[in-house]
């Protein structure tokens, strides 16, 4: 790969302002929450207490992926990553760091997981770890809101070579050759959806990026934009030229307001440079973007309902053909691509196609974000070459499962996936290889469960979120999916008949079968694959009524056993008065009247309560 | 002189007029309803139909669009949503007569707000704090052990807060 990766170049390598010091604070979503913007004022006060403001530039930088270790601040040189930062901090980092040169060792992160090494090798070597960013490349390196950042690290500069050098048919070679596929979840290959919209009738036709990110848990697109709005903007560029599209459309939630603001103020410093707007860099391009919002339907990430929505209507899928890439938005022909999509047109315009396809496994090729949740060590967002597999992904990079537990499941594809297990740690992350163990990519939202998670649980949560984001058109869809909620419900709720998993994958199979969109197509997948791989626990729940990890409350009988010393504690927590007894002498739950709280549970010193 | 109830009118107005110049106006809906709820708070139903007067669009279809989108609300919602928790802990230990007050001194029943948008009062099932009951949940802040005369004290210092 050589020289080729020349976008990737540390910080200091970067025509910047002058300083002797560069601190980067983390203005990510998890890190505000933890009060990051307060950081911000009490630094530089305490850098102007030091006096040494002039010696130090700060950056406000988009999520850097470590959220569980929050708020998370860089110093450089020296790659120094504090995280948990108090304000109270603030002085002694600045102190020690800065003023006596040591850096500040209570609150250094050490543990050599992803991020660290992130920063010690990012711009010499191209695999940091078993990390590798092309799509968040610039995230949590540039400041989001300044386009002169974006600039110092080749920004526009696949545009210019676009307009330039390559023809419309030319670039979408290069896409088709790179071997791009799309990262919104289906995996369609993104160079011939674009030659398929090049190659319809029309004069008008129109570019949509789709930031409606929905999935319980995802933030990957909202990081993509809040750290590096600009690579989008300028892959939309890229795919209007290609295509023949003078207009785009970001379609993004409302509930991303951040992320908003910094794509409006975005768009305005690219149009006053004249990357948007007409005969873009003195060329006879002409091209402009217009964000849409979206109001909270999970349903309007599907390409045809997301239309719908940008046409101003209720966002309900329609049945193809037509395809939108032959009629779309406002009937024209129309090219949909995702966030992550879109991020990794410039890399690969400036690095080519061939260094693009020399990433990945033979079918899927470059890099995919994923964003990590669940019961892992280090929560947050990864981004790994195709071809790792799930367990490096969950031990290496994220650190395994915390308090000695044991992994139990992982959920890829988000409500629409469906569930791993530890047979399955070892498959590469690629499309076909997902769907091959019975899961797959999704959009990239990753839910790892420890054995304290009941799986017929966690098979009702999705469903609840699908059954309530259906748009209601099709009838399978619609009643199908309430109606596996019933029986689900019910099975949690210790009212489980014998014939329910039956009913259960005759259902899952027909709404699979009969619906129009992928929400419908694919509403049943945590279920029926929870239903082949942990059939024993839905068993366990009809049959004997019985949640081995406890967590369906319903199913739980809390009894006292001959540890009991008669103390009283439990009686004089329990809130609905189950528990009678005599001082020193063993207590007993009345099992009509509890209520299965487990206040009991907590504050017995004896454990002389059992729970099964 | 202009209520605000009119001026929070001629801002949508305004912003109709502007977007009506666009290709394709009628595709600005949901802008236009994001814009009537940033003024107003929520979808009122005679501002929808000055949308569909405005934009030339019939009110049923503006109806349609407005109650499909899960972030349109169609009821006023108070700047603190009270969520009393009513599972059978919360119940025993008094979370019925905390409701009764709370009812009595916000003047409304559950599901409304409050004239002054101040509170909008819900009831939730179980919110898995049994150990703190009764509970009762502020936005996303959960307060316990509450007993019907410090729930008005919480109330009362919202209030305060708010102002």
């Amino acid at each position: 790969m050589g020289d080729s990766v020349t976008t990737n170049q540390p910080i200091e390598k970067r025509p910047r302002k002058q300083v002797e010091y560069n601190i980067i604070l983390c203005s990510g979503p998890s890190c505000l929450h933890n009060k990051s913007s307060e950081l911000y004022t009490e630094i530089v006060k305490q850098l102007e207490a030091f006096n040494c403001q002039s010696k130090v530039e700060i950056i406000l930088s988009g999520c850097l992926g470590m959220c569980a270790r929050g708020p998370i601040m860089v110093i450089n040189p020296g790659y120094i990553l504090y995280g948990d930062v108090g304000v109270n901090d603030v002085h002694d980092i600045i102190k020690g760091h800065i003023v006596d040169k040591t850096p500040f060792s209570q609150k250094v992160i050490h543990e050599d997981h992803l991020f660290n090494r992130f920063y010690r090798v990012f711009g010499d070597v191209k695999f940091f770890g078993k990390q590798m960013r092309i799509a968040l490349r610039n995230c949590g390196i540039i400041d989001p809101e300044k386009i002169d950042d974006y600039l110092s690290v080749r920004g526009y500069e696949a545009l210019a070579k676009v307009l330039t050098d390559y023809s419309p048919a030319e670039v979408i070679h290069q896409i088709q050759d790179s071997g791009l596929r799309g990262r919104g979840g289906a995996g369609f290959p993104t160079g011939l959806k674009w030659k398929l919209t090049a190659d319809a009738e029309g004069e008008v036709k129109y570019v949509i990026c789709n930031a409606d990110e929905g999935d319980p848990g995802a933030f990957m697109d909202r990081s993509a934009i809040e750290g590096d709005p600009h690579s989008i903007i300028e892959g939309m560029l890229i795919g209007g030229y290609a295509v023949g599209a003078k207009k785009g459309f970001l379609y993004i939630r409302a509930e991303y307001p951040l992320a908003i603001k910094r794509l409006e103020k975005a768009l305005t410093a690219a149009r006053e440079q004249n990357f948007l707007g007409d005969n873009i860099l003195g060329s006879n391009y002409s091209f402009d973007i217009e964000i849409r919002l979206g109001a909270g339907a999970f349903v309007c990430g599907e390409e045809t309902a997301l239309i719908q929505s940008i046409e101003g209507e209720r966002g309900m899928p329609r049945p193809r053909p037509p395809y939108p890439s032959v009629r779309g938005l406002f009937d024209k022909p129309t090219l949909t691509n995702n966030v992550e999509t879109w991020a990794n047109i410039p890399v690969i315009i400036l690095d080519g196609a061939k260094w693009f396809s020399t990433i990945g496994t033979k079918s899927s090729k470059g890099t995919k974000v994923f964003a990590v949740a669940g019961n892992v060590e280090n929560t947050g967002l990864v981004e790994v070459p195709m071809g790792t597999t799930l367990r490096e992904i969950i031990f290496d990079i994220c650190g395994g499962i915390p308090g000695n537990r044991k992994f139990k499941a992982l959920q890829t594809g988000g409500p629409s996936g469906g569930c791993l297990t530890e047979d399955s740690l070892d498959t590469q992350v690629d499309y076909e290889s997902l769907a091959k163990a019975g899961s797959f990519m999704g959009s990239g939202g990753m839910i790892v469960m420890d054995d304290t998670t009941c799986m017929v649980n966690v098979a009702r949560y999705f469903l609840e979120f699908t059954q309530n984001e259906s748009c209601g058109k099709c009838t399978p869809c619609r009643e199908g999916t309430k109606r596996m909620l019933e029986i689900l419900t019910r099975i949690t709720d210790g009212r489980g008949e014998v014939k329910d998993i039956e009913k259960l994958e005759r259902l899952g199979a027909m709404i699979s079968k009969a619906s129009l969109c992928g929400l419908g197509r694919s509403a049943p997948n945590p279920v029926l694959s929870t239903l082949s791989k942990f059939r024993n626990e839905y068993e366990d729940h009809i049959l004997h009524k019985k949640c081995t990890t406890g967590s369906c409350q319903a199913m739980l009988t809390y009894s006292i056993n001959d540890q009991c010393i008669g103390c009283g504690a439990c009686i004089r927590v329990c809130p609905v008065n189950a528990i009678k007894g005599i001082k020193r002498n063993p207590h007993t739950i009345d099992s009509e009247l509890c209520i299965k709280c487990g206040e009991c549970m907590k504050v017995c010193k004896f454990r002389a309560i059992d729970r099964v | 002189m202009k209520t605000k109830q009119d001026e929070k009118m001629n801002l949508l107005e305004e912003y109709m007029q502007e977007m009506k110049k666009q290709p394709y106006a009628e595709s600005q809906l949901i802008g236009i309803l994001h814009k009537a709820q940033e003024l107003y708070g929520y979808l009122p139903e005679d501002v929808m139909e000055a949308i569909a007067y405005g934009m030339n669009i019939p009110a049923a279809r503006i109806w349609g669009v407005a109650s499909f989108y899960h972030y349109f609300n169609l009821e006023p919602v108070g700047k603190y949503t009270l969520s009393l928790c009513l599972g059978t802990a919360c119940y025993v230990k008094g979370a019925g007569k905390i409701l009764d007050r709370m009812r009595e001194y916000l003047n409304v029943d559950v599901g409304q707000t409050t004239e002054d948008r101040l509170f909008t009062l819900q009831e939730a099932r179980c919110l898995g704090a049994c150990g703190l009951a009764p509970v009762l949940m502020v936005n996303d802040r959960i307060y316990g052990k509450l007993t019907p005369d410090s729930t008005i004290e919480l109330l009362d210092k919202l209030k305060k807060d708010a102002k």
